[in-house]
Parts: structure tokens; sequence; C-alpha cells
């Protein structure tokens, strides 16, 4: 935990309803410290719907608006509007989605209000698949990866998001780790200082979809960084990339050897995929500007 | 003051007037004229307002509600495949108790494509926890939608306001606007019993598996009892700053008329002419006009028409394997009670735009009054049969 975290003050309480292990719980926490309690959440159809608790019950501290799976966006553009129409400029207004409600259902209204330029922060906590209806897959799943409908393994590669929103100009994107507290929390700090349109892919690790034990967790999310598999990054203004962490030289076997949703690849099948991590890993050095 | 205005503008003069704060829409035919003007608006001062131009109405109806549960009051229009789309987040607002309201240019849907004037849209949102207005007149639009905040917010359940596409939507009409103080006093400022604040922290929209899910929805169901006296309290109080009330149902010509015709929409006004010109003739024919269809008017609707010998009701919409919608409803309302047993004729006319004209109404009101029972639930006019 980060050491500056003092628990009494915390915006998520320990009641929550997620699994042991659960990755989007702790991106939660780091999300809310940066944050501070002049916030609203908005929540799409995601796990976190589960985990926020049932009626009456909240684990939050901080308003938060429950909304269809494909409106996080928007309903949060809405949110914007009428606290701006009210003069609370300051209260940041984040979106809280899963990858369905952001790679698949919500895209279309997400790039909307990237393409307005809302004024809202826009956090995808992504486990990789459709962990709550029962890891279905999703745009999100990497290739290679089995769920209930990948039963021989998803073919193609995930979409790369971050770029996408990238291309749409806004004036921040960022990846953010749950085993990198510093970097997510630094980067979520920055973001509440920046006006228009926020944007965070947070790798979050699913003990039941990954199929690993709930202990292994933060270890698993650190080895996707130090993997390459998934780079610690952010994009200014769409053209400005800066790598945040430095991953180190590891092969991506060591990332997806422990996870049983990968136990089926064969030896060339891995081989291949460490090759599109290379090639994907080169092209953002290249925009980043430490190789050429 | 007296303006010439289309439909269209009719109602964003009204949303205007109610001094809306946050406006979401999309464009769709006949909808256009109307977010055009509120666009126009907050570009030039005449309205404090954001204006959040989305990509389709589902977002559209989704950003109205995230900016109606912060505390802003909010508007939006739409028609047809958009009211369609809309269909989830129509049940999001209601369930939410949020006071929306929003202006349904009627419109068929397709296929084929159609642009035009029919019920089809906003009777397939029927049980979606709106409550919905039907309206004859430009002017009517304009004054009901400035009555449907104050009943939304009254009892916090979402209006529409439906106005037929084209015939009101780009008809011009003398329209009598409002002065901005004379709304003022007729509607405050916006204020909800709980909303998104950071001071005050909530939850809204939990999962709720046990039995409180139940109590929520019967709490919307009696939000709807209440939100017939709403109407009439808004519609008296309206009557006694602007001069003019319309009632939940308007009576036309009704004392002893035997055979008493039913319409919502445009087709009233027609059918208006067609009652006085048979009543010359001596014919015993009245009509009743239903303006507002949810929540629906049971008990005035069975003290007007459970006395007489033949209700001919007009659709301009069909519910596919049944029967005209209002059709369905006035039986529902005339069925098992105290009264007597009028013959109920359901006439569908008017899809996709076809002009209902004073000689179909005339046939409606004589089929009506040769058939000895309906030769089936659904008399199509107009449809070559």
């Amino acid at each position: 935990m980060n050491p500056t975290m003092d628990p009494a003050k915390e915006l998520m309480s320990p009641g929550h309803l997620a699994c042991a292990g659960c990755g989007a719980a702790p991106a939660m926490r780091w999300a809310l410290e940066a944050l501070g309690p002049r916030t609203i959440v908005v929540m799409p159809a995601c796990c976190w719907s589960i985990i926020c608790g049932p009626y009456p019950h909240s684990a939050l501290r901080v308003p938060t608006f429950h909304t269809a799976f494909e409106t996080g966006a928007v309903t949060a553009a809405g949110i914007r509007a009428s606290l701006d129409m009210q003069g609370l400029q300051d209260i940041n207004v984040m979106v809280w989605a899963g990858d369905g409600g952001t790679f698949d259902i919500g895209f279309q209204a997400l790039s909307a209000a990237a393409e307005r330029n809302d004024d809202i922060i826009f956090v995808c906590y992504d486990n990789e698949a459709y962990m709550n209806t029962g890891i279905q897959r999703s745009s999100a799943t990497p290739a290679g990866a089995w769920t209930t409908t990948t039963p021989g393994g998803k073919i193609r590669p995930k979409k790369n998001l971050v770029e996408i929103m990238a291309a749409h100009r806004i004036p921040y994107a960022a990846t953010a780790s749950i085993a990198f507290p510093d970097d997510f929390i630094s980067k979520m700090t920055k973001a509440k200082g920046i006006k228009g349109t926020r944007f965070f892919h947070v790798l979050a690790t699913c003990p039941t979809g990954w199929r690993i034990p709930s202990s292994h967790t933060v270890k698993l999310a650190r080895l996707a960084v130090y993997s390459r598999a998934f780079p610690l990054y952010e994009v200014e203004d769409g053209e400005r990339y800066t790598i945040t962490v430095h991953p180190r030289d590891l092969p991506l076997r060591d990332y997806l050897e422990p996870q049983g949703r990968f136990r089926g690849l064969t030896k060339d099948q891995i081989e291949g995929l460490q090759e599109e991590v290379d090639r994907t890993w080169n092209r953002l050095t290249r925009l980043a500007g430490w190789s050429s | 003051m007296k303006k010439v205005l289309m439909g269209d503008h009719a109602v964003s003069h009204a949303a205007m007037l109610s001094r809306v704060q946050v406006i979401s829409a999309y464009p769709i035919t006949p909808q256009t004229y109307v977010v055009e003007e509120l666009a126009e608006a907050c570009r030039d001062g005449r309205l404090k307002a954001k204006f959040v131009m989305v990509e389709s109405e589902h977002s559209a109806m989704a950003c109205i509600i995230g900016a109606c549960a912060a505390g802003s009051r909010a508007f939006t229009a739409t028609s047809s495949h958009g009211l369609a789309l809309m269909h989830e987040m129509l049940h999001w607002a209601s369930g939410a108790r949020l006071p929306v309201v929003m202006a349904n240019c009627n419109r068929a849907l397709g296929p084929p494509w159609n642009i035009l004037c029919d019920h089809s849209d906003s009777m397939s949102q029927r049980d979606t926890g709106w409550i919905q207005f039907y309206v004859e007149s430009n002017q009517e639009a304009l004054d009901t939608v400035i009555q449907a905040y104050r009943i939304a917010e009254k009892v916090l359940l979402p209006v529409m306001v439906n106005l037929d596409g084209f015939f009101l939507t780009h008809t011009a009409e003398v329209v009598d606007v409002p002065d901005q103080d004379q709304v003022d006093a007729y509607l405050p400022p916006f204020s909800l019993p709980y909303k998104l604040d950071v001071e005050d922290p909530h939850s809204f929209g939990a999962i709720c598996l046990d039995d409180n899910f139940m109590a929520l929805k019967h709490d919307m169901q009696a939000a709807m009892d209440l939100a017939r006296d709403a109407a009439l309290e808004a519609d008296e109080a309206f009557a006694e700053i602007f001069g003019r009330k319309y009632g939940l149902l308007e009576p036309y010509r009704m004392d002893h008329a035997d055979t008493v015709l039913v319409t919502n929409g445009t087709i009233t006004g027609t059918a208006r002419e067609v009652v006085d010109d048979l009543r010359r003739r001596g014919v015993s024919v009245g009509l009743l006009k239903v303006r507002m269809l949810r929540p629906f008017p049971f008990a005035p609707v069975r003290s007007l028409l459970g006395d007489r010998e033949r209700i001919a009701v007009i659709d301009r919409s069909v519910s596919y394997g049944l029967a005209g919608g209002l059709a369905c409803e006035i039986r529902s309302a005339l069925y098992g009670h105290d009264h007597g047993r009028p013959r109920v004729f359901g006439y569908i006319a008017g899809l996709g735009g076809k002009d209902v004209v004073p000689s179909d109404i005339e046939e409606i009101v004589n089929r009506t009054l040769t058939y000895e029972q309906p030769p089936r639930d659904d008399i199509w006019i107009g449809a070559g049969t």
C-alpha cells in the first residue's frame, strides 16, 4: 500500500463485495486517493456494479450514479454540464467502467465524449473479458486467452485503446497498473489538474477469469508491466508519449505461464505472441522518442 | 405575445420559457427545428443552458438523465427511430425518478422508410413509466411542455409530450407565447429532494435483489396515480395565469350523443368539423379527445363513455396481432364496471402520414352506425381493404 494513505480517510470502505484478489478493488482505492472527496462516480454495468454493494449500502463515500452499460461517458457528460451550470467546476466526474463498457458497448458514447472533449475522467479497469457474466470474450481479451466463448483461445489481438483515444486528440490518456500505485496515483493527480477528457486504461487482474490464485493478483499485474505486455505510459494532447515505468527484460512467457487461461498455448504460439509484444513495444519506444 | 410558429418552434419556445439548464439531442426529422432553435438560443444568450450534442438518441436520454440527477432541469426532443433507440433509457429515467421532459414528434417506424406521422413510436413506449400527452395544436404543444415540468417535478416521473410529425411540427399556426415572468410565476426554479451532491453523498440505482425492488416499483405506480391529480392541478393553475385549459380528456359535443368518436393528436381537429357537420344533419355523435394517455384517465373515461351505445376509436398505430392501442385501453376501461356496455369499434387509420380526411371520419361514423357488432377488433381505413 502507498505509505501516504490513511485508512480512516479512505473513500472506499472495506465492506465491498469484490472477489478475493480482485484487481479492480485496489484500482478504485488508488483512483479515489488521487481525486479526493469532491468526486462523483458514474458506474455503467460492470463488476463494480456488484462490488459497490447492494441498496441501501455503498462501499464508496462519494456520490455514485449507476447507469446503463453503454452510457458511462455520456451520463458523465450530462452530470458535467449540470455541475457547470451550477458553478461547480471543481468537482471531478469519473466514469468507472469495465472493458466491456469501454472497448465494446460503451465505445460509441466514449468516442463522442472524447471528440467533444467533455471535462470528465474515464477509467477503464480492464480485466480482459466479461467477468461479471462468467468470463466471455470482449475486444479487450488478448490473443491466445481462453474464455467461455473462446474455448480454443482468442485469435485476434486486443484493441489498442489508448492509441485510439489519443487519436481523438484528448489532453490526457494513460495506462496504469494496480502493481504500481505511485505511478497510478501520480498520473491520476496530474489528470485531475487537466481540463477536458482524460482517459485511463488500468489492467485489473481477475483471479477468477485468468485462472490464477487470488494471492497472485499484484504479482501478475507487475509481470504484465515488466514483460511489456502492458507497458505504463501516458499520451498528452494525442502526441507526446512518455513511458513512465521502465520494463525489465522478462520474456512474455513469464507472464503467460502462471495463468490458466493461457494453458492451451503451444511454444510456437507463445513465440508468435512474443513477436507481437516486441512489435508493439518498439512502436511505443519510437513514439516516446526512445528509438528512431 | 402572438407569434406565427411551427410546432417544433412552439416546443423550443416552451423549453426556453421553462428555463431548461441542460439540453441534449440528436437530429432526426421531424424534430430538427426544435433543437436547431435551442442551439441558436444557447449561442445568442436567449437561453442560459448547456447543449450537449451527442452521437445518438440513446446518449441524448442518458445525458439528460445524468444532468437531471446532478440537479438541473433538462430537456430533449426526438422522434420515431430515435425514440425506439432510447427505449432502455426511458426505463432508466423513470426508474431513477427523474423529472425530465421530452418532446416526441410522432413519426412512423421503418421499414419501409417513412418520415411521416403516425403514433407507433410513442405507443410502443407506453410501459416505460413515462407520463404521456398527445396534443392537437401548436399552442397546446407549447402549453403542455410548460405544464409537463410542473407535473414531472411534482410526482418525480418523466413526461413525454407527443405532437404529430409535420401536421404540427412543420405547420405554422398563431401561438400565444407567454411572458417569461408569467412562466416564472407558474414554474418555480428546479429542485430535487435527492441529487448527486458531494456534500451529502448517496448512491443512486445500486443493485437491489430483495423486496425493496418491488416496493420501489410500487412507488412508481403510486406516483402515476398522483400524476392525474398533478396534471389537473397544473392545468387549473395554468388557466388562472394564462387563460387556457385542456383537461386530461376533452369532451366535445357529447351531450346526449349515442355514438362517440375517440381520438388523439391532430385527427381530433378534423373530427371536430365532422361532428359539427353530422350534428347539423341530425346524427347523434360526439367526440372525446384523449390528451393524457399515461397515466390512463380510467375514471373519467368510464363516466364519459360508460352509458353510450357505440364508441368509435381511431388509432394512428397498431399493436400487431392485437388491435389499435387506444381502442384496447378504452375497452379495458369500460369492461367490468357498473355501467352500460357500449360496443367499442376500433379503427386503424393514418399510418405513415396517410391523411385522415373528413370523408374518412364520416365513413368511420357510418360504419359504426351500420354494424350490428364490430366485425373485428381492428377495422382498417385506407389500407385498400
